[in-house]
């Protein structure tokens, strides 16, 4: 399998390392039950579904790709943090 | 002819190349495969089968190959289970016979044979489960069954051989140089793309290598090298994985410097030429040695000048039967041919005869006569076919080899990989790729001609390039599948007057039409079911040759067709692929990364004895004399106590975490309050996982307003710098960034009731109570060099933490090392280091395992009250505040000297089953104490056992220790010696 990093391109499935499904995490002052669900009681989605992943022996970038986990077909990848996208890669531009 | 060699073949006039096999010197040419060099020396009994020590001979011309396996190399270089057919013929070579005991004539397992009704289908499920008494009875028969059923042994030396890794890039990868593929590849290439025509077998061309005209081969050959397209033989493409990528074996022609190679080729586009496997049909004794493929005999022919017999029959139920006739009758060999149907393709069948070629019509073979030295064939039973496979025996037929076609199945492995289902043909009798990710063509599509094939690679080169818009031309049409003149005959099993014969199905597994009826009464009636219950297919050819006949006599026994069946899954690899292709590189001292830290040298030129911890290679301990690991680290740790030592902790995980709002992130992330830290002082903390439970303890350093130092566990300082990104990500309102500097700080920690006066030898700033007061930071030059000074102590004593850039690492040692000498002291390593803590009831990994609390570790109060933090929420789930959990303790022998082992399970004396009440997670050797003492967990903790005494089991040693429970601190529980 190849991802999509936006910082590097196309690589090997083995440059990235999978951190879970791209869910929203309760706030740290959520009730326990909230943090019951996050922690233990994921939905695990079949088809297309958002992921985290990191391209960590890479830029060791956090990323958010879309992707089917049947077909395996990828549809898309952003970096994680909301904003760093923008940054970062205009300063990709500069250099 | 001189043995079963020709004269005029393709190999005349070729240099001959000296081999052995089973000891004996034998001469082959160069062009051959070790199987061709055996059938022209009359080698016709090479192995014995896996189950029943049946003798077998040469089956097949190709990676499907069933009897044929041999071991080859000796020593360190001995590899077992190779196929006979795809083993190039190389000068030294040396080959011996597999499954065989005392002699592959004379085998005493092929007793099996006559019991083989007690070793049918689900043998092992019937005798080891039930009332033999189940895993008792299969501990004890496991050897005998392993020494009776069985391949090769490979050698259990170290492999000598270099195996590499090489990642490649292409347009389009074209599996199989056949004319289908080369069609394809000068199609792409001419388009402008960049090719790979892959090819498994040492020399180029498939079936063209097998015509009697070699000038087609010759002009491919040409063509593919003006087109640029890159050619690599001997180079298996074995699997093809998601988003086009291919895995690639190449085997490298012996004496280079390399053995074989793997090559991860990323391809815009894959195409799938690599061909059909001709499939055998189930008749009586259909395995003697002498049964072969009409395939097989036609390219030992044609190829290798080779004859397979002298009076040979050929079996066909489809036209491919007569090109092998052809070619052996055109080389000399009296042949006769069975045609099981009634028609016959008119043309071949009249240059058959004419090139004398005896054709019998509705004739199929019944049983195959041995006698022969090693069970080979000598002659036939033939029967007149009736239709489905029914026949009545009419006559006998002497011959010396026996030739057959049961029909032809595409190799669909690498479509079928790219997750396209084959889909049965009942017109082609054949599994037929689906349209998918990779575009298959030529007879991997089910398309029979030459002429066929060429048209079919040249769509698929053309679809390829005009999918990678190379090419404007139009589309060109793919030749459907077929090209027979007369349908093939769906003959699975031959039965004569209703009765079934033993034949079999997977010859490699020894699995017989009648274990698969077996299978069907049993109720295992899916192909997964099957498969598993009477293991066809599951042997190293994975099912090439027996799956489909397999699928067609299940069917049968359903009364349904192979349609209704479908397929077992196809994986990668195509074919079997050592190890070492895969290990590549990353073996031995290669395998992973080594973690030097930047005092490595120094210590050890200090004489240090190294551990590995992780990636890191650690001074455990700093040997004098004769000293081993447990004199050495008593009498280091005794010196932090008595004087001063030095140690290496650059390990540790470090971390700088900066911006305006870093305060605020590390009170997230730490169980206690951060914000509140000064500039200028460190603090302890605990880090705990989402669930609550303890992930990581460490200091904090405030360096700046909006500067922070981080340190963590060596063993968890990955997780630690993921889980502090993961949260900065997750947390995008906070100004924060998280860098780790592990690597860029050198640490060594000065620790002792002398470590003040041996730092204050070195250090250029002032080191006193008032200015470095305990959990104090502050920068200065220490021995000449810039350094961080931090006031912490693991060990207890009063102690400095010293951090350089690690170019500076020798002068800092070099300072510190001789302070601590001058003061009477010295280095010291990991072992005393640990020794220490423990004497203090400091806990690292061993505690921190990730099933404790803060309050298991006796420290509740390490959460905060006055903020949120992660795990916050979940640390107050019912069950985590039970007082009756395991909480931290220490142990000591009730008699001294007693062994104990970390991991060795604590009970309640007089109640010593179950689980009991925890475990020892530390032992050390206490100098100070004079006494072993220990860490570890009790149920209720010292509440309710201080004083009292607990069981230490250690089943793996077999031994049962008294322990009285005590205080985890054994060591200045005031903590006098830290400040004083």
């Amino acid at each position: 399998m190849r991802l999509p990093c936006p910082l590097c391109g196309w690589r090997d499935e083995g440059e990235f390392a999978f951190e879970g499904p791209a869910m929203d995490w309760p706030s740290l002052d959520a009730p326990e039950a909230e943090w019951v669900e996050a922690v233990f009681l994921r939905e695990q989605p079949r088809g297309r579904t958002e992921e985290l992943w990191r391209h960590a022996p890479g830029c060791g970038t956090w990323l958010v790709i879309e992707r089917d986990n049947v077909s395996h077909e990828v549809h898309g990848a952003r970096l994680a943090r909301p904003g760093e996208e923008k940054a970062l890669l205009k300063k990709d531009r500069r250099a | 002819m001189s043995g079963f060699r020709l004269g005029g073949g393709p190999l005349d006039g070729a240099e001959a190349v000296a081999f052995r096999w089973r000891g004996r010197e034998m001469t082959g040419l160069r062009g051959d495969t070790l199987a061709s060099a055996l059938m022209a020396g009359g080698v016709r009994l090479v192995g014995r089968s896996f189950k029943y020590h049946r003798p077998r001979g040469i089956m097949s011309a190709g990676e499907e190959e069933a009897g044929a396996l041999v071991t080859l190399g000796e020593g360190a270089r001995r590899t077992p289970n190779l196929k006979a057919p795809v083993v190039e013929l190389e000068p030294g070579l040396a080959a011996a016979p597999q499954n065989c005991w005392p002699s592959l004539e004379m085998d005493a397992g092929a007793v099996n044979g006559l019991l083989s009704p007690f070793f049918a289908a689900g043998f092992y499920y019937k005798t080891f489960m039930g009332p033999f008494g189940g895993t008792r009875a299969w501990m004890f028969f496991e050897r005998f069954i392993r020494r009776a059923a069985g391949l090769g042994a490979a050698s259990e030396a170290p492999d000598p051989d270099l195996y590499e890794q090489v990642h490649g890039h292409c347009d389009v990868l074209v599996a199989g140089s056949g004319p289908a593929g080369i069609a394809a590849a000068l199609e792409a290439a001419e388009a402008g793309l960049d090719v790979v025509l892959a090819e498994q077998d040492f020399e180029t061309g498939g079936d063209l290598l097998a015509d009697r005209d070699r000038s087609a081969l010759g002009a491919a050959r040409e063509a593919l090298a003006a087109a640029g397209v890159r050619v690599m033989t001997r180079a298996m493409v074995f699997g093809v994985y998601d988003h086009g990528v291919a895995g690639i074996a190449e085997r490298l022609p012996a004496g280079g410097a390399v053995r074989e190679r793997l090559h991860v080729m990323r391809c815009a586009r894959i195409v799938s030429a690599t061909g059909a496997i001709e499939r055998p049909f189930v008749f009586g004794d259909n395995d003697r040695p002498g049964v072969m493929g009409a395939e097989a005999a036609r390219v030992y022919v044609r190829r290798f000048g080779v004859a397979p017999g002298r009076r040979v029959a050929v079996a066909t139920t489809n036209d491919s039967g007569y090109a092998a006739a052809l070619a052996m009758a055109e080389a000399g060999l009296r042949v006769t041919l069975l045609d099981s149907r009634e028609r016959a393709p008119e043309a071949a069948a009249a240059a058959a005869a004419e090139a004398g070629v005896e054709v019998m019509r509705e004739a199929v073979p019944v049983r195959a006569l041995g006698g022969m030295p090693g069970g080979a064939v000598r002659g036939l039973v033939v029967g007149r076919h009736a239709g489905g496979g029914r026949a009545r025996p009419v006559s006998r037929l002497d011959v010396d080899a026996l030739a057959v076609s049961g029909g032809w199945s595409p190799t669909v492995h690498l479509s079928s990989q790219a997750r396209a289902r084959p889909v049965w043909s009942e017109d082609q009798l054949s599994f037929l790729p689906a349209p998918g990710e990779v575009i298959a063509c030529g007879s991997a599509a089910g398309v029979w001609t030459r002429e066929g094939c060429e048209a079919s690679g040249r769509a698929a080169g053309r679809e390829a390039a005009r999918g990678l818009k190379a090419s404007r031309k139009k589309a060109l049409e793919a030749p459907e599948a077929g090209g027979w003149e007369v349908a093939p005959d769906a003959v699975w099993e031959v039965s004569a007057k209703g009765r079934k014969l033993k034949g079999f199905v997977d010859p490699m597994h020894d699995v017989t039409a009648e274990d698969i009826r077996l299978a069907h009464r049993e109720g295992f009636e899916r192909p997964e079911h099957m498969k598993r219950y009477t293991t066809l297919g599951m042997a190293t050819d994975q099912g090439k040759v027996g799956n489909v006949v397999g699928l067609a006599v299940m069917g049968a026994a359903q009364g349904a067709g192979i349609e209704a069946l479908g397929t077992t899954t196809f994986r990668p690899p195509y074919a079997p692929v050592s190890l070492g292709v895969f290990a590549g590189e990353h073996a031995g001292a290669d395998w992973a990364p080594v973690r030097r830290t930047p005092f490595h040298a120094m210590a050890d030129a200090a004489g240090a004895v190294f551990v590995d911890a992780g990636r890191w290679k650690r001074s455990w301990y700093l040997p004098r004399g004769q000293e081993g690991l447990r004199a050495a680290s008593m009498r280091e740790a005794a010196m932090v106590r008595e004087t001063v030592g030095v140690c290496d902790v650059s390990t540790l995980g470090k971390f700088r975490v900066q911006g305006p709002d870093a305060a605020e992130f590390l009170d997230r992330v730490y169980s206690n309050l951060m914000s509140s830290l000064p500039v200028g002082k460190a603090r302890y903390g605990f880090m705990l996982r989402e669930d609550g439970m303890v992930f990581d303890d460490g200091t904090v350093w405030r360096l700046g307003e909006a500067d922070f130092l981080v340190t963590a566990t060596t063993g968890h300082a990955e997780h630690v710098e993921a889980h502090l990104s993961r949260w900065r990500v997750r947390w995008p309102e906070l100004k924060v960034a998280v860098a780790d500097v592990t690597e860029a700080w050198a640490g060594l920690a000065v620790a002792g009731p002398r470590a003040r006066e041996a730092l204050g030898r070195v250090a250029g700033g002032d080191i006193s109570d008032d200015a470095l007061p305990f959990l104090g930071v502050r920068e200065m030059e220490v021995a000449g060099v810039p350094a961080m000074v931090a006031r912490i102590s693991f060990s207890g004593e009063r102690a400095f933490e010293v951090y350089a850039r690690p170019a500076d690492a020798e002068a800092l040692w070099d300072g510190l090392v001789g302070a601590a000498e001058a003061e009477g002291g010295g280095p010291y390593g990991l072992e005393a280091l640990d020794l220490l803590r423990v004497e203090k009831g400091h806990v690292t990994g061993r505690e921190i395992d990730g099933r404790l609390t803060l309050a298991d570790l006796g420290m509740p109060g390490m959460a905060s009250r006055r903020k949120d933090f992660i795990g916050k929420a979940l640390l107050g789930r019912e069950g985590l505040a039970d007082g009756n959990r395991p909480r931290l303790v220490g142990l000591r022998p009730a008699e001294a000297g007693a062994e104990v082992q970390a991991g060795a399970l604590l009970y309640a004396p007089g109640e010593e089953t179950g689980f009991g009440l925890g475990h020892v997670s530390s032992i050390a050797d206490s100098p100070h104490l004079g006494a072993r003492i220990a860490l570890g967990f009790v149920r209720g903790g010292l509440e309710r056992w201080d004083g009292r005494m607990v069981m230490a089991k250690d089943p793996t040693a077999g031994r049962d220790v008294k322990m009285t429970v005590v205080s985890p601190v054994f060591v200045d529980p005031e903590g006098e010696r830290l400040h004083g």
